[in-house]
């Protein structure tokens, strides 16, 4: 169970499709993370091991797009239980790697067939204990507001340190000199 | 060209320069950068992109820098917070308008569209992004292009026509039909008028065209057309 003092700063990292790099970069703050750690308590990440998504968080950084109904409950779910929203790397951003598929249209059904259908598979079958794919990949401000946008494929660590300080300081993090687009 | 000089003024400074220049080459002259993506030294203005907008006093009109010619009492402004979200929101709809991927593109870090939207603090695109779905020619020996990542800019087209002077690129169709195709739109290896000789790619400011094989720091090099264009005077 994570220590709970109010006055450290509730933070959340939640992961949908993303290939994880955006969370490796948050690690790679290295030992920036000691002075993060004496100000903020992560309530809800992979990094740590809690089940539900807690309510009254301060700030949460999202990395990856939305590819299933699963994960689009999720980020509606994250937005109601959270004060500030960041997108964290370009597949939150953009949808980067993660939207190729929507060149295709019904491009869950092209997967699908693509991986699971193909005859040529020993099993050829539609699996079904699996959240249903959206049609398209969507970049998370398309379905909530977001209030601050971290991109880079995989975002640099220091840019995750600055935004972060920033917002911990009760700052808006400038993004003429910061942001860098892909 | 007429040598009457004209007055005017860019950003409050007074600038003298000949009749016939346009208001971004005569904004050079006393050092003011405005912000240009179509526009290329050397290649004849197109007005395309309208990254270069800027405000001229007694009229709500923008006017593209690179295409207005100046007129004597003019008075510029290249920097406004009005023009700074117009710009923001050019670089944005070039970026909506096709599959703009930079982790997975050749140009990533060397191309002008990511530069200008850094530069500019675009950190995501509020437009609905369209996802294009635009051919890509590698049929070329070494040449390819990736039409999804084509902002028709037109570099390549006026390069390739005015410079090597064979015309074998151009466009076709309007709006966002619009692509870029070689001769009559044949295969990139079927276009007999290409000399293949690379100024296509090394015009080019994203990652639309570029040699295979090859690292795009050492394909990209729009400067050389001035520098030809330079050599050629000099040859008269
Ligand atoms: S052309 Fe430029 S903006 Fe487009 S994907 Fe490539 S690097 Fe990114
Ligand atoms: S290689 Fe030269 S001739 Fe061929 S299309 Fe490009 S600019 Fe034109
Ligand atoms: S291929 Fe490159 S140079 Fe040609 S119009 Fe497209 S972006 Fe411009
Ligand atoms: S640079 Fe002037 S319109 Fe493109």
């Amino acid at each position: 169970m994570p220590q709970m003092n109010p006055k450290k700063l509730r933070v959340a990292t939640v992961w949908l499709s993303g290939c994880s790099g955006c969370h490796m970069s948050f690690l790679d703050q290295d030992e920036q993370l000691l002075e993060l750690a004496k100000q903020i308590t992560l309530v809800y990440s992979p990094l740590i091991d809690a089940k539900e998504f807690p309510p009254d968080v301060a700030l949460t950084l999202i990395e990856g797009a939305v590819a299933n109904e699963e994960q689009k409950e999720m980020l509606k779910t994250v937005r109601a239980k959270t004060i500030t929203l960041v997108s964290l790397g370009d597949c939150a951003v953009t949808g980067n790697v993660v939207a190729l598929r929507n060149r295709w249209p019904q491009s869950d059904q092209a997967i699908i067939d693509r991986a699971y259908n193909d005859p040529t598979n020993l099993h050829p079958q539609t699996p079904q204990q699996v959240p249903k794919l959206l049609s398209q990949v969507q970049p998370l401000h398309e379905i909530v507001k977001v209030d601050h946008y971290i991109p880079g494929c995989p975002p640099n660590a220091k840019l995750i340190n600055y935004v972060l300080t920033e917002l911990i300081a009760g700052r808006i993090p400038l993004r003429e000199e910061h942001a860098k687009y892909g | 060209m007429n040598t009457h000089p004209m007055k005017l003024k860019i950003d409050g400074v007074d600038v003298e320069c000949s009749e016939g220049s346009t208001i971004l080459t005569a904004a050079k002259t006393v050092g003011i950068n405005i912000p240009t993506l179509c526009y290329l030294e050397g290649l004849t203005p197109y007005g395309g992109c309208r990254l270069c907008l800027v405000e001229v006093s007694g009229t709500n009109k923008l006017f593209p820098a690179c295409a207005t010619p100046v007129a004597s009492g003019m008075e510029v402004t290249t920097q406004s917070p009005k023009l700074h979200e117009y710009r923001k929101m050019v670089l944005q709809t070039l970026l909506a308008e096709r599959t703009h991927i930079c982790s997975v593109c050749i140009a990533n870090d060397h191309c002008e569209l990511q530069t200008q939207t850094n530069q500019y603090g675009v950190d995501h695109v509020f437009y609905e992004r369209n996802w294009s779905c635009n051919e890509i020619d590698s049929t070329h020996d070494f040449l390819v292009i990736d039409r999804n990542r084509c902002i028709l800019c037109t570099r390549c087209v006026r390069a390739c026509d005015e410079i090597e002077g064979v015309h074998t690129l151009d466009l076709k169709f309007h709006g966002k039909n619009t692509d870029v195709i070689m001769d009559q739109d044949e295969l990139w290896s079927k276009a007999c008028s290409c000399t293949s000789c690379r100024k296509c790619a090394k015009v080019c400011p994203v990652g639309a065209i570029y040699v295979e094989g090859e690292n795009i720091e050492y394909t990209k090099d729009p400067q050389v057309i001035a520098f030809i264009v330079e050599r050629r005077k000099c040859l008269k």
